[in-house]
């Protein structure tokens, strides 16, 4: 089995109000060194293993998981051992 | 992880487990009595919600008792999921308030979300279209920075679920208060719309019958909600959060949907929704109603999570579920209406004649008891009543009268206060247009839904003004349920009932059981002589945090008939030129009041004064007046006196005013005497309304200034923009909120 | 003529709209659940708003995927009319229908009021019934209704006058304080305020029944011999 980790973020130059408001609260909190955040989303995906396991999770995250308009995603594929 | 078979009934019985579970020595013995034997350790959590207070109302149905109840309009008084008040054409409306107060001083976004789910459930659950929401919340001042979070978590919470469902928000208040700090208050009121051929009733009817659980998984989320809700806020309560559910929406939208195409179905004989004490109060009561009993398998029932003992199956309060009772051999049909909204709908038991709750788990049988034990033998507890040292203090006070050297500046202060100000930055955040027939939105002292194809409109509202009942339990608990009235009269309505959510501190304590019955003796008064009876409502308990207990709030939700759409009659004024009245005269009435909030930062004294017969006459001659289409506009007058209720009377208009007072100025202005409005009325219309309406009185007319200005004997006593004033008015809520605590 | 209102699991302004169709226009107007096989009896769609699958994931992304949504496209490419309202406009956009994306408002809060609206454009099937530079006022009820696109799109957007609607005072922080588009073709618009709330002055006002007015009276001069 795999374990897919997804990551989809907003774009660069996409307003992200929500990691703004974060910052801001994190910067009242007294952690001044935080420049900046962005929040974005993050998945989990166990698949049973497939020749292309990649190829599928990038046709997933074009299709459904992010909107390539406003958003980036990254990827991890991890094997999984059962006990 | 609770894992009941480790759990003997003799360890239950010699650790006193039964205690953490909110069981008493004296409960556990009648336990042992009714079942002639130990109750093992799920039989005893069974017990133990069963007769918790949210559940049994042990120590609140003396009480409650007084409640009138009955009227010739009245189809479902209390005890079902929601009350029913017949509104002619065979419709009727179904309404109901409910609390979640503890959940949501914990997990603010989900207590007061789910609180929202549950009560909406309520009302679908009875077969109608849920149609409008309220809220009324209370929360501590708005300078602490937890304040804060409360108050904007709760709101979002409320504007999540609410939205998502499809449900407007229409209507409810907020109010701050020093005492509501720790413990704030959110009670949520559901109102639906249904034609009487379609009132369902939760009922397990018919041996054989199968029982149907539909909706949600259920996981381990929310056990012991119902007694978690019986208990003072401590610091071990933020601990235990595990109690605290998580809501979905989207699935609660789907069921209202199921169920509603599923109430036409003549295989279905009962439903009811898996609220406080999940599904053990649903079957339970089911069938004790019904005269029956039950037996369901655990092993059926849909989990989320693995290995659930049935312990934890019983006593889960996960969100978005439904029990059905429903004719044998015809499950399909149900199944299927539920599968076509993605919903799982399972058998999980069938109605038996031995009146025995009896359930399964793994070939074994996990509890055995007898059903109307559960719903109907709870203890009853009469507790010891005392009136507080502090009523006797401000009984003996002089009159207190506010020293305001300017008029102009205190109204200025009044508007800016948290309770009276603008409350936009609330319910701009919900949808409160959704189904399009909100023809009254947040804002107005009534909101107003018309009933779609006919000609006619319901008015709701919920109120309470706790500073009064704190002051004295019985003239506040009148006055509540008589300014509910006021606001629904204004709005152009006949009142038809009320459901009332009381929230009060630790019964055990004698002093706060006073508040509880003298208030309720109160409210009873006030609900007979407006002919306005109760038909639901919830009781909340245990409101404390750091052994400060809440003031006494008695939450009144009431709705009412507009018998034409061409009743409807705002609260703002409308047209230059209109004659302004006030309906009674301003006696010097301050404890309890915003004046001596502002002040004073306490409330003492007495409660203004009330006389039943006077609110009822005003009530029933500007309902005639408004009826003959005599009234352009009418509000009533509340937080802050006459001075607050011209100002709101402008906001949003383009308009201004003139009026003229006498006597003491501050009194004039500012006192909350009780059963007065102020009102404008059509040069044309003013003598007639002037013979129907016997103690208006008339102050002034509305112009075109764009200027709020009061004289005395031709002496300017205010003369302030409207802009300007509602500027104030409408930034004091997000300026607060803005400001570092 | 006959309208579809598209209802997806989730969907809370489909009875809205219907009405506004049925009663408020006094077209023919049916409700479809969105496991219907196909649209072809219909002469308009119009996707209602809601929060279909609870908005999970993304506001309409999931709705997107439906087997409908491939009906809409073929219909919509017949040249019909296609009006996607708040998450119907949130839906078309994922559907790519329309350019573009929604993000959360700028002020990350849900928003429900009435707002004065622009109509930039009085020459779609959707808006005839408009002036050109109207002001009209339509409520929003929206937490995500702020419009985003590249440059590009915006500059093709202008250059096709596909910017209908615009907000007076931009209550979201959408571009250009955009708050309706059509497609290149003008059959599809998506918009996030609510024409069908606004089509009967007692609930505070009806500039919103020219719209659908525009619709029905596009369709009969294009359909209706004789008219």
């Amino acid at each position: 089995m795999k374990k897919v980790k997804i990551y989809i973020t907003l774009k660069q130059g996409v307003l992200d109000p929500q990691g703004k408001a974060v910052q801001d609260s994190l910067n009242t909190l007294g952690y001044e060194d935080v420049l900046s955040a962005r929040v974005g989303k993050y998945m989990e995906l166990t698949m049973d293993d497939h020749a292309d396991v990649e190829k599928q999770v990038e046709e997933m995250c074009v299709k459904l998981l992010a909107n390539p308009v406003i958003e980036d995603y990254a990827y991890t594929v991890e094997e999984v051992v059962v006990s | 992880m609770l894992q009941a078979p480790e759990i003997t009934p003799e360890v239950v019985e010699k650790d006193k487990l039964y205690r953490d579970m909110g069981i008493t020595d004296e409960e556990f013995g009648m336990i042992k009595k009714i079942l002639g034997r130990l109750p093992n350790f799920t039989e005893t959590g069974i017990f133990s919600v069963m007769w918790s207070e949210h559940c049994s109302y042990k120590t609140s149905k003396p009480v409650l008792a007084k409640f009138p109840t009955k009227a010739p309009h009245v189809i479902q008084g209390p005890g079902e999921g929601a009350g029913i008040i017949d509104i002619g054409d065979n419709q009727a409306v179904v309404f109901k308030v409910e609390s979640h107060n503890h959940p949501s001083a914990v997990e603010p976004y989900q207590g007061a979300a789910t609180g929202v789910g549950g009560i909406i459930r309520d009302v679908f659950s009875m077969g109608a279209r849920p149609i409008a929401l309220l809220n009324s919340l209370r929360f501590g001042n708005l300078t602490s920075g937890r304040v804060k979070y409360l108050f904007e978590e709760v709101v979002h919470g409320i504007a999540g679920y609410g939205n998502c469902v499809g449900v407007p928000t229409v209507g409810g208040e907020v109010q701050f208060d020093n005492c509501y700090e720790g413990n704030p208050l959110v009670n949520a009121m559901c109102v639906g719309l249904i034609d009487q051929k379609d009132i369902q009733k939760g009922i397990a009817a018919g041996i054989g019958n199968t029982i149907i659980y539909a909706g949600a998984r259920t996981g381990r989320d929310g056990i012991h909600g119902a007694t978690f809700a019986s208990e003072d806020l401590s610091e071990e309560s933020e601990s235990k959060r595990p109690s605290v559910q998580v809501g979905d929406p989207f699935m609660e939208k789907l069921l209202i949907e199921a169920c509603l195409e599923v109430i036409h179905c003549n295989a279905l004989v009962g439903i009811q929704d898996m609220g406080a004490a999940g599904l053990t109060s649903s079957a339970s009561e089911m069938a004790s109603k019904a005269g029956t009993g039950m037996e369901m398998n655990l092993d059926l029932i849909p989990q989320r999570e693995l290995n659930m003992t049935p312990y934890e199956m019983m006593l889960s309060e996960s969100q978005e579920r439904m029990l059905l009772c429903v004719k044998q051999g015809e499950e399909q049909e149900i199944i299927d209406i539920f599968e076509k909204y993605g919903l799982e709908a399972v058998a999980v038991g069938k109605v038996t004649d031995d009146k025995k709750f009896r359930l399964l788990h793994k070939g074994e049988v996990a509890a055995d008891i007898p059903v109307d034990s559960l719903a109907e033998d709870a203890p009853v507890y009469h507790k010891p009543s005392k009136v507080p040292g502090y009523y006797e203090e401000f009984q003996a006070m002089d009159n207190y009268i506010p020293d305001v050297k300017n008029q102009a500046e205190a109204l200025k202060a009044l508007l800016q206060q948290p309770t009276i100000a603008s409350k936009e930055w609330v319910y701009d955040q919900y949808d409160s247009m959704v189904q399009t027939n909100t023809v009254v939105t947040p804002g107005s002292d009534a909101a107003v839904v018309r009933v779609r194809g006919y000609d006619k409109a319901l008015a709701m509202t919920t109120d309470c003004n706790s500073r009064y009942i704190y002051l004295d339990p019985e003239v506040g608990g009148k006055i509540a349920v008589a300014e509910a009235a006021r606001n629904i009269i204004c709005s152009g309505a006949r009142p038809l009932g009320l459901t009332d959510g009381l929230n009060f501190g630790n019964p055990d304590k004698p002093e706060v059981f006073w508040q509880i019955e003298k208030s309720v003796d109160g409210m009873s008064e006030a609900c007979l002589k407006l002919n306005t009876p109760v038909i639901s409502g919830n009781v909340s308990l245990y409101n404390e945090s750091g052994n400060q207990a809440i003031f006494p709030t008695p939450v009144v939700g009431m709705v009412g008939l507009h018998e034409s759409l061409d009743h409807i009659t705002p609260s703002f004024f409308q047209a230059e030129g209109d004659a302004i009245y006030v309906i009674g005269e301003a006696t010097p009435e301050f404890g309890g009041s915003e004046l001596q909030n502002v002040f004073e930062n306490k409330y003492f004294g007495k409660a203004p004064a009330i006389d039943l017969d006077v609110e009822a006459k005003r009530q029933t001659q500007l309902l005639q007046a408004i009826q003959s289409g005599l009234v352009a506009s009418a509000h009533d007058l509340a937080e802050g006196g006459l001075g607050v209720a011209l100002a709101e009377s402008l906001f949003g208009t383009n308009l201004g005013c003139v009026v003229d007072v006498d006597g003491n100025l501050t009194t004039a202005l500012f006192s909350e005497t009780q059963s007065r409005f102020i009102v404008s009325v059509k040069q044309e219309n003013r003598e007639v309304f002037e013979a129907s309406v016997e103690d208006a009185k008339l102050i002034g007319s509305v112009t075109n200034t764009k200027m709020l200005q009061v004289t005395k004997a031709d002496e300017t006593v205010i003369e302030e923009s409207v802009a300007d004033l509602t500027a104030l008015w409408k930034g004091a809520i997000p300026c607060l909120l803005k400001s570092k605590a | 003529m006959k309208f579809a209102v598209i209802v997806f699991p989730g969907s809370n302004c489909d009875r809205d709209m219907y009405h506004a169709a049925k009663d408020a226009l006094g077209a023919e107007a049916e409700l479809v659940w969105y496991q219907t096989a196909n649209l072809e009896d219909y002469d308009a769609i119009l996707v209602p708003g809601g929060f279909s699958y609870g908005d999970y994931l993304r506001c309409g992304a999931i709705a997107a995927t439906s087997h409908i949504v491939t009906e809409i496209k073929r219909e919509a490419a017949k040249g019909k009319p296609v009006l996607g309202v708040c998450n119907g406009f949130q839906i078309l956009l994922e559907a790519g229908l329309l350019p573009g994306a929604l993000l959360r408002n700028k002020n990350l809060k849900f928003m429900c009021r009435f707002e004065d609206l622009v109509v930039e454009n009085s020459k779609t099937m959707f808006s005839s019934a408009y002036e050109e530079k109207q002001v009209i006022s339509l409520p929003i009820a929206h937490g995500e209704g702020n419009y985003y696109c590249d440059d590009a799109t915006l500059k093709q957007l202008k250059a096709n006058n596909q910017i209908v609607f615009t907000y007076a005072n931009n209550p979201n922080g959408s571009v250009e304080d955009i708050a309706g588009i059509v497609n290149e073709e003008g059959n599809v618009l998506g918009m996030m305020p609510h024409p069908e709330r606004a089509v009967e002055s007692i609930l505070g006002g009806d500039d919103g029944l020219n719209l659908f007015k525009s619709v029905l009276n596009n369709w009969r001069e294009a359909y209706v011999t004789g008219a």
